[in-house]
């Protein structure tokens, strides 16, 4: 813990990033290139140095860790899945995806064997990656410190790209399936012929490119909005756990306490809403209703 | 915070977690569900039908115990009969057995007495015999008078 305030808020909120640094490259401690090299990244600087092609191995790993634990148990579960009297984790699998299928049900109409699985898999891996955040904030990053590795954040879905990475994913389903139930001619006219139409062909046209404009941002919006409230969700609760760490020993408990129970609440409907927030822009890429 | 390739790693993951959850482990659950569902339904419409069979098997043995008691009433009614029929039968023959064991006493005793007036008769004729050769002091020849004799014999 040592530096400023602002240093160890900055610190606490680098990614562990490995990527690769160009030649004649000036290194945090001084050392300089000779040629391009795939490196973890000292410092923020150099993190941001590297650009696109650089991954965020702390992120991945807590993710795909979390979504394996997730898998495992589940998929525990579902081998021993019997109609019979179930078990303590099965009792807890069925409620899981009974809870899941029923808001499924309720939202989506149509048939597709993807979306209850997906949304199974979204709620329970958000939830998973939040939780991380009532893990105390220097707990894990201390320890892996120990272990050598200076960044560590342990909650992958303060991290944008996380987010993003499965809302982008959330997107291409709503491609997908909006051009396989509509068509492309009924896709683009969905796109281009609402919510503004007239029964003159003349002013039907006109009217196209602001529609498109419209729907067009409506369409983009869904994704980044998806990615961005979870994300700034938990940033923000992240970022205040670490403000709380700052506070004088004795008096961090009188805060941290009551803002990790109210983050209890925070995790789950956060993982909720992106949950039910796919299910409905599926189910409204399913409808044909125009 | 910057965006680079964590993006397509998060989705390469997010795929293959979706893909893995729609295989291994959605089907399964799902089908212990249902199957579960399917044999609580089938135990509620089982013991339905074993409510009613209970309440028809009741319906139904109430019926014959009606049916036993009214039998039963039956037969007490008919053995009251018969037993009073019979009990006035062996009435009647008491009655007619006495009768008879009157009338057979009666008839004896007519008998003993007609033997025994005949053997007085007897007696007397003798006494009367007696009595005459004593006043005659002489004897009576009974054969003589035998003829005489029978006739007061047949007097007395």
């Amino acid at each position: 813990m040592a530096g400023s305030a602002s240093e160890y808020i900055q610190h606490h909120l680098q990614n562990l990033t490995y990527g690769q640094l160009p030649a004649e490259y000036v290194r945090a401690d001084g050392t300089v290139l000779s040629e391009s090299t795939w490196t973890l990244a000292q410092t923020a600087k150099e993190a941001g140095d590297m650009g696109f092609w650089a991954i965020h191995v702390d992120s991945m790993g807590w993710a795909i860790g979390l979504g394996v634990l997730f898998l495992f148990l589940f998929r525990m579960a579902a081998k021993r899945a019997t109609s019979g009297i179930p078990g303590g984790l099965q009792n807890f699998v069925e409620v899981m995806v009974e809870f899941v299928d029923n808001s499924v049900k309720e939202t989506f109409h149509g048939r597709n064997k993807v979306i209850a699985p997906l949304a199974l898999t979204i709620f329970c891996w958000v939830f998973l990656m939040n939780l991380m955040d009532l893990v105390p904030v220097d707990f894990l990053p201390q320890l892996f410190h120990m272990a050598g590795l200076d960044y560590m954040k342990v909650v992958p879905t303060t991290d944008v790209n996380v987010t993003l990475g499965m809302s982008l994913s959330v997107f291409a389903l709503i491609i997908y399936y909006s051009l396989k139930v509509k068509g492309v001619g009924g896709f683009m006219g969905e796109l281009t012929l609402h919510p503004f139409s007239s029964d003159n062909l003349f002013l039907k046209i006109l009217l196209v490119p602001v529609n498109f404009l419209l729907e067009g941002v409506s369409l983009i919006a869904k994704p980044i909005s998806l990615a961005l409230r979870l994300f700034g969700n938990l940033y923000a609760g992240e970022l205040i756990f670490i403000l709380i760490a700052l506070l004088p020993l004795w008096a961090q408990w009188t805060l941290s306490v009551p803002w990790a129970i109210f983050h209890i609440l925070v995790i789950t409907l956060q993982a909720f809403i992106f949950m039910m927030l796919t299910i409905v822009y599926l189910s409204m890429a399913h409808e044909d209703s125009h | 915070m910057n965006i680079n390739l964590t993006i397509i790693g998060q989705a390469i993951a997010f795929f293959i977690f979706v893909v893995f959850c729609m295989k291994y482990v959605w089907p399964p659950v799902m089908a212990a569900l249902q199957e579960r569902q399917k044999k609580i339904a089938d135990g509620l419409a089982a013991s339905d039908r074993a409510a009613r069979d209970l309440e028809l098997a009741q319906e139904k043995s109430a019926q014959e115990l009606r049916e036993a008691k009214q039998q039963a009433a039956t037969l007490i009614e008919q053995a009251n009969k018969r037993a009073a029929q019979i009990v006035e039968a062996s009435k009647e023959d008491a009655r007619k057995e006495g009768q008879k064991l009157i009338e057979q006493a009666k008839a004896e005793i007519e008998q003993e007495r007609n033997q025994t007036r005949d053997a007085l008769r007897a007696e007397v004729a003798a006494l009367a015999i007696a009595g005459a050769e004593k006043i005659l002091e002489t004897s009576v020849d009974a054969s003589k008078n035998s003829e005489m004799l029978e006739k007061l014999a047949a007097e007395l």
